[in-house]
């Protein structure tokens, strides 16, 4: 029986790290984009899309790593409902970055519009066009957004509660190591 | 292999005080973050022009009409092909401008507000029209009847509209704000100009619609020519419009009985000192126009099932070839119809309805 690993494998906390600045970076480009008139909205909605699907790529190749490396465990004496939270936080993080730009790839596609890259590279539609698929998906890639950021505060919040309250070795397991 | 420390390296215990400090730290940053994404979505700016707030200034405008769409409700779906010579090509690299056909679909429509107004509401008639490549890709634009906008910014024509806008307290329009707004804004004085001479037509097909912003062709080598297009009519008239609410529609479809209906679809190509960034502003003196080949509509149907319902005609859908241009305008429209969009998408099982009352504007 192998000793459990004190850090994220050099590969995970590249990823984690790239993938948070990419991630906020996007629910910026998002939220600012919507809120609108100006040319920015265009140059962020041109930043917005091809940054979602590398979201895409990144996230799968990061759920591949995750599965083949080692995962820190949690301090034994953390209390059952933060060791809770932090699983379920967790899944719902991976949850988002998976589905927030399949939702928006499917959006575009109920909404019968070609889903562009950049001006000539074009992607598939993953959806039929269809009026009310699109107000759904829509809504959803709305709500779900705000959903998004909320749990990153509160992951922002714990792993700061672990690195500077309780003081264990949490923060330092994606900060640091080998 | 990574030997843990256990537990793990021990460190002094914090104070109830230090705690708390620590605490409120952690509570500040979350409190940035949260604030830092209140700034940027507007909430913190409830003066900002977003896409919603057009979007309200419409309905407040016009009244909420389910379903429809926010600006232009009352129309008919057209579907026919593009027919292009070729002549084109040699500015833009788009695939619709290399010779032959590309299918479309349109929208004829009245710029009202409501969905039931009288056809001679407006002296103005607009047309959509959406390209779709053998690529995937499309052009989508949509034309109006009149050669400027009134207006060059989004600001200006929110203005506008809430100038003509009735008063919430009297339930009618201010008769001292369209004159106000008017001194304010000589850039109108083009579109008012023209407004005053031009008159209902009776007929869809008669007449010509234009781009009004300006666009970018780019061509294989990447050299750039900004134009405007219009779509001018093949058939000529001007017959006075009937006096009747409804005439629009039928007529379209006595002419497509006969036929189909055919508009030249010319761009106009951009002098060096024309303003590209003010759709207020006409292009004067000699131009070079391409005539880039012919658009025939051969069918029509309702717009509450047809082919064009669901099409949100944004005019920054472009094929790569055609670019949108300076023109704050079309950044505007963009955002708008998409607001607008995603507001009637999720009403589609009222349209059905019959209407509660029809309001006439």
């Amino acid at each position: 029986m192998s000793t459990p690993t004190a850090h994220f494998a050099p590969l995970a906390r590249a990823l984690h790290w790239l993938m948070a600045l990419m991630v906020i970076a996007m629910l910026f480009i998002g939220a600012g984009m919507v809120a609108s008139v100006s040319e920015r909205h265009e140059w962020l909605l041109n930043l917005h899309k091809p940054l979602g699907i590398a979201i895409l790529v990144l996230v799968i190749v990061r759920l591949i790593v995750r599965f083949s490396t080692q995962t820190p465990p949690l301090p034994a004496d953390l209390p059952g409902w933060q060791a809770l939270a932090a699983k379920l936080s967790h899944y719902l993080l991976y949850a988002l970055m998976l589905a927030m730009p399949l939702i928006g790839w499917a959006m575009i596609s109920a909404a019968g519009d070609p889903v562009m890259l950049s001006s000539s590279v074009r992607l598939p539609s993953i959806v039929a066009a269809h009026a009310e698929t699109f107000a759904f998906l829509r809504k959803a890639h709305r709500y779900l957004a705000y959903l998004f950021f909320l749990t990153i505060l509160m992951h922002l919040a714990a792993a700061l509660f672990h690195g500077w309250v309780r003081r264990d070795e949490v923060l330092d397991s994606m900060l640091r190591g080998k | 292999m990574i030997d843990r420390e256990p537990p793990y390296p021990r460190k002094p215990p914090l104070s109830n005080a230090e705690k708390l400090a620590r605490m409120a730290g952690i509570g500040l940053v979350v409190l940035i973050a949260a604030g830092a994404f209140a700034y940027v979505n507007g909430s913190l700016d409830p003066q900002r022009l977003t896409p919603a707030r057009v979007v309200n200034v419409f309905e407040q405008s016009n009244g909420v009409h389910p379903g429809y769409r926010r600006n232009h409700p009352k129309g008919i779906c057209v579907a026919g092909y593009f027919e292009s010579n070729g002549a084109a090509a040699s500015l833009s690299r788009a695939q619709v401008f290399a010779s032959g056909r590309t299918p479309v679909i349109g929208r004829l429509a009245l710029p009202t507000g409501n969905p039931y107004s009288p056809d001679s509401a407006a002296p103005i008639r607009s047309f959509a029209v959406q390209f779709t490549q053998p690529d995937g890709q499309q052009w989508r634009t949509g034309m109006n009847s009149m050669p400027v906008f009134p207006v060059g910014t989004p600001e200006a024509f929110v203005d506008l509209l809430k100038a003509t806008s009735p008063d919430p307290k009297t339930g009618k329009p201010d008769p001292a704000k369209p004159p106000a707004f008017f001194a304010a804004h000589p850039e109108a004085q083009p579109f008012l100009a023209w407004v005053k001479t031009a008159k209902p037509s009776a007929s869809f097909v008669t007449e010509t619609y234009n781009s009004v912003n300006a666009f970018v062709l780019v061509d294989t080598a990447g050299k750039r020519q900004a134009v405007r297009w219009s779509l001018v009519s093949e058939a000529k008239g001007d017959a006075p419009a009937p006096d009747a609410k409804d005439y629009l529609q039928q007529d379209l479809s006595q002419k497509l009985a006969s036929g189909p209906q055919r508009w030249s679809l010319v761009l106009t190509l951009a002098n060096a000192q024309d303003p590209t960034n003010d759709a207020s502003k006409a292009w004067t003196g000699d131009h070079k126009t391409v005539n880039a080949g012919t658009l025939v509509i051969d069918g029509d149907s309702s717009q509450l099932d047809g082919n064009c319902r669901d099409i949100n005609f944004d005019p920054l859908i472009l094929p790569n070839g055609i670019e949108g241009s300076d023109d704050p305008l079309l950044a505007a429209r963009s955002a708008a119809y998409a607001s607008s969009y995603m507001r009637r998408t999720s009403e589609v099982d009222q349209l059905k309805a019959a209407p509660a009352q029809e309001k006439q504007p």
